[in-house]
């Protein structure tokens, strides 16, 4: 591996451990209801198995998914993944020094970034630390989102009916949690409330998934930037 | 979801994730770049809850879903466990239903 095992749990102090397992176990339960209300949605299998190794990220999984389920254009599922994925380009750069310098360890690791591997990697300063951190979040992580995709993927086949156990609530109840925490910023509260006004106000009149690609034009309410500027999704994290 | 859609759309992701590490020492991403993205987010992320959470097709979704959807976002600004959320969230969803409201 990347460093001596033993000095490796060393460095991991128990309260990260622990934080860690916690979080795996909140993103295990949004990737069970991710594979579940996809398959019963009436994606096949592979779509949220093969989505969840590759693409890795559960809000643009869940966007994509929820845009194609709603009838949208599949390159309108694309285009507004990506979009939400866009932040993690200065993810990148954030924890860079953390995902290592060789060839094999960028290529992997960079697969690895998300908000949750960022959030943890940014409360450590010493650089041993920083690796450790990312490398053992982020592998738990990948390996417990796609073990609960596969689960809730086996679930939702099962299920016929999911409207009756309400697991249509359970999609945007998943990104409402997510996204409260960086509400806290009045000016993306502005334009987040102005782009969820013309995306509903849109949605009698224009195909699926184009609504909430248009709620970008709330952007303009944005606002100056705060004083500290928001380094990283720490957010996130805080709910869960 | 067609193959190609989910391969260009981790493909993208994929060259996100990966200009960080190859470019860290060449290219700084400008702050306001930063915030401009993570506010992107934030709507985008807003636009689906409401959308998902109000509307099924071109049309309202009944009151359930919203009620349900409700009911988890005030457990989860009261800081409620993640899966207590959901749950909530789900459950209130399916009894209003069962009592008759679409």
């Amino acid at each position: 591996m990347l460093v001596d095992m033993r000095s490796f749990w060393r460095t991991l102090d128990q309260g990260s451990l622990r934080d860690i397992s916690l979080v795996c176990l909140a993103d295990a339960i949004v990737g069970a209801s991710f594979g579940a209300i996809t398959v019963s949605g009436g994606l096949h299998p592979s779509v949220p198995v093969a989505m969840s190794v590759f693409v890795f990220a559960g809000g643009a999984q869940f966007a994509a998914a929820g845009v194609v389920l709603a009838g949208g254009s599949p390159a309108a599922a694309v285009v507004a993944g990506l979009v939400l994925n866009a932040r993690l380009l200065p993810y990148g750069f954030t924890v860079a020094d953390a995902v290592g310098g060789r060839w094999w360890t960028r290529l992997l690791g960079a697969q690895l970034i998300t908000d949750e591997t960022v959030a943890f990697t940014l409360r450590q300063h010493e650089r041993q630390r920083r690796r450790v951190t990312f490398w053992t979040c982020g592998i738990a992580l990948f390996l417990c989102w796609n073990a609960a995709v596969v689960l809730g993927v086996l679930a939702g086949a099962v299920m016929r009916n999911t409207g009756d156990f309400g697991l249509d609530a359970a999609f945007p109840t998943v990104l409402l949690a997510l996204v409260l925490p960086s509400l806290a910023d009045r000016g993306t509260r502005n334009a987040a409330l102005a782009g969820a006004v013309i995306a509903v106000a849109a949605t009698p009149f224009l195909p699926a998934g184009l609504p909430v690609l248009l709620a970008l034009a709330g952007l303009v309410l944005a606002g100056r930037p705060a004083a500290a500027t928001v380094a990283g999704p720490d957010p996130a994290l805080e709910v869960r | 979801m067609p193959l190609l859609a989910i391969a260009a759309l981790a493909a993208g992701t994929y060259a996100f994730r990966l200009a960080g590490p190859v470019f860290r020492h060449r290219i700084r991403v400008p702050d306001r770049l930063q915030r401009l993205l993570s506010v992107a987010t934030a709507v985008l992320l807003t636009a689906l809850v409401a959308t998902a959470a109000l509307t099924e097709g071109h049309g309202f979704a009944g009151w359930a879903r919203p009620a349900g959807v409700l009911v988890g976002g005030v457990l989860a600004v009261r800081r409620a466990p993640f899966p207590v959320v959901v749950i909530a969230a789900a459950a209130t969803t399916a009894v209003l239903r069962f009592s008759g409201i679409p």
